[in-house]
């Protein structure tokens, strides 16, 4: 098997004609991680939902770990891991009592069964605190817990729904270690969705960007940044400007493409970004647009989102309410 | 259905040792129908030198009635937990596992049964020490307990089905204590039938929880009469049986939803 995810076209409706997906494709080859990049709202979670059975799509199909989502739900059930948004932990039970619960409804007995929880606990440095209630635990230990309940059953393709979202820098790094060691030494597929731009560039082998329910790309992570000709130029602006303003006043300098405004962000691209500057300052001087700021820099994966989604890559937008 | 079996088995073991984790709780629900017993018991001693009450001592009369009562009001609150388990996503996790769907109510209902069963030996002990008699020995104390627990499964899976299609813990609160009290009330619990005023008696006909009340008093009675707790009994296997059934509809609405 070569490609452990495949979709095809899915589609999602909730009542009241909301259009969750509105014909998602997406391949992951086996043993790599797949990043699921876009806002809130864009159709992340719901693609997981139906790649994981929860839910079943309006049109569309899909194959795990080689089995129909929707046909046969119960065997991709036995394949794969999850690790959802909402950690689903029960609190009132310890960790070694979440672990052993969900091997149990895995058919997981006797030995079998307490080695693997006691393996998971130790490997995610929850050993001492394997006793105590997950009430206890800090957020950074519950979302270990939430992955070590993910593998519990040794699955071939693992899901992770925003699993960094919420956890300070130190826990995040952490996070990200353990992801890349999952794909590499044990070969897991890893379907990751994020909304951080950083961690999808990071760890995703390949990666689609999800906006409105549609992919708008999908490529290697260089590959999509390879895609954007040369530097990024983004001048802070003080004033907004009236619309169409700064774009026809920067129409006639060659070489100077891609040009969007948004609100007092003015975004450019040029093969030499530190050539162009000048050019573009001198030219909204004379048209009276007083600058505020201006910066240069290489492509980055939120060039490219803009590229595609048209519009900038909000972080703060994008925040999960926990 | 191995499987659901032993699926149901490990979500009632997790049910039951959250609840003992839970001391507050314990005590609140230990002493609860305690409390019943002796405020009403004393309240309304004397209602039975009403002409036509028909039996001599209240605390006899009140006894069977607090266990179906206590039973009613755990089960009716039994639905909180779950939109508890909805909120943190733990229902969302056991269904992309292989867990058998039917286990995840199930578990909630038979923990509900067995601390329903505690509750009920509870009230009966207690009964008996402040001067109850129960002259259909086990046997009637067997019948009230099982038609106090088939009571409490049918209203427990009611709870379920409403906290799975609300998902709010506001909506099953003004459900609970819209229906729970009225229920008690309209039924035999704490006043004979015959005094009722009539058109309550006709609407008590059709209660379940009457129905329960009066399987355990007729079961309890000296010579009671055993049609009348088989019959009760039959009509709450059966009250037990659609309400089980409209939770799984509820569980594939909420299925579907998602």
């Amino acid at each position: 098997m070569d490609n452990a995810i495949e979709a095809r076209g899915l589609v999602k409706t909730y009542r009241g004609d909301v259009r969750a997906l509105d014909g998602v494709s997406l391949v992951a080859e086996t043993g790599t991680v797949f990043g699921l990049l876009g806002p809130n709202g864009a159709g992340k979670s719901t693609t997981v939902k139906i790649l994981t059975t929860l839910s079943r799509p309006n049109a569309g199909e899909a194959r795990v770990a080689g089995y129909d989502v929707v046909r046969e739900a119960a065997k991709v059930r036995l394949a794969i891991g999850c690790v959802a948004q909402k950690s689903g932990l029960d609190p009132a039970a310890t960790g070694r009592e979440n672990l052993m619960l969900q091997g149990r409804v895995y058919g997981m007995r006797g030995r079998e069964l307490k080695g693997r929880a006691q393996e998971l606990l130790e490997r995610f440095g929850l050993d001492a605190a394997a006793d105590r209630t997950v009430r206890t635990y800090s957020g950074g230990m519950q979302r270990k817990l939430d992955v070590a309940v993910g593998l519990m059953h040794r699955p071939q393709v693992l899901f992770l729904d925003e699993p960094t979202t919420g956890l300070d820098p130190e826990a995040r790094v952490d996070m990200w270690s353990e992801i890349a060691r999952l794909s590499g030494e044990e070969g897991l597929t890893i379907l990751l969705t994020t909304h951080y731009l950083d961690e999808a560039d990071r760890l995703a082998r390949r990666l689609a960007i999800v906006d409105q329910g549609r992919v708008v790309a999908e490529g290697a992570p260089d590959e999509l940044k390879a895609e954007l000709r040369g530097d990024a130029i983004v001048v802070e602006l003080e004033e907004q400007p009236h619309d169409g303003e700064v774009t026809r006043v920067l129409a006639h300098i060659a070489d100077l493409h891609d040009v969007a405004v948004e609100a007092r962000t003015l975004r450019a691209r040029a093969e030499s970004g530190a050539h162009m500057v000048p050019t573009v300052l001198a030219a909204l001087e004379s048209a009276g647009v007083a600058v505020a700021s201006v910066g240069v820099s290489r492509p980055s994966l939120d060039d490219v989102y803009l590229r595609y989604a048209g519009k900038a890559f909000c972080e703060d937008d994008a925040e999960v309410k926990r | 259905m191995n499987n659901a079996l032993a699926d149901s088995w490990f979500m009632t073991v997790r049910h039951l040792r959250n609840l003992f984790r839970q001391p507050a709780w314990i005590a609140i629900s230990l002493i609860q129908p305690v409390v019943w017993l002796l405020l009403y018991g004393a309240l309304f001693r004397r209602i039975v030198e009403i002409p036509g009450f028909g039996a001599s001592s209240y605390i006899d009369f009140l006894t069977p009635g607090i266990v179906v009562m206590t039973c009613l009001f755990s089960a009716g609150w039994s639905g909180m937990g779950l939109i508890d388990d909805l909120d943190r996503g733990v229902v969302d996790r056991f269904l992309v596992s292989p867990a058998s769907r039917g286990s995840l109510i199930a578990g909630r209902l038979i923990q509900g049964a067995m601390v329903g069963v505690i509750q009920a030996v509870i009230i009966i002990v207690l009964g008996l020490a402040i001067g109850a008699t129960y002259p259909g020995g086990i046997a009637g104390l067997t019948a009230l307990t099982v038609c106090a627990v088939l009571l409490g499964t049918a209203i427990g899976a009611l709870s379920n089905g409403v906290a799975l299609l609300s998902r709010r813990e506001e909506t099953m609160i003004a459900v609970s204590n819209f229906v729970l009290l009225p229920m008690t009330f309209l039924s035999s619990v704490f006043m004979a039938q015959a005094l009722m005023p009539q058109w309550m008696q006709d609407v008590a006909q059709y209660n379940p929880v009457n129905w329960a009340v009066q399987a355990g008093r007729a079961a309890l009675a000296a010579n009671g009469d055993w049609g009348i707790v088989f019959s009760r009994m039959g009509y709450l296997v059966v009250f037990t049986v659609v309400c089980t059934w409209l939770a799984t509809r509820a569980f594939r609405v909420y299925q579907r939803s998602i």
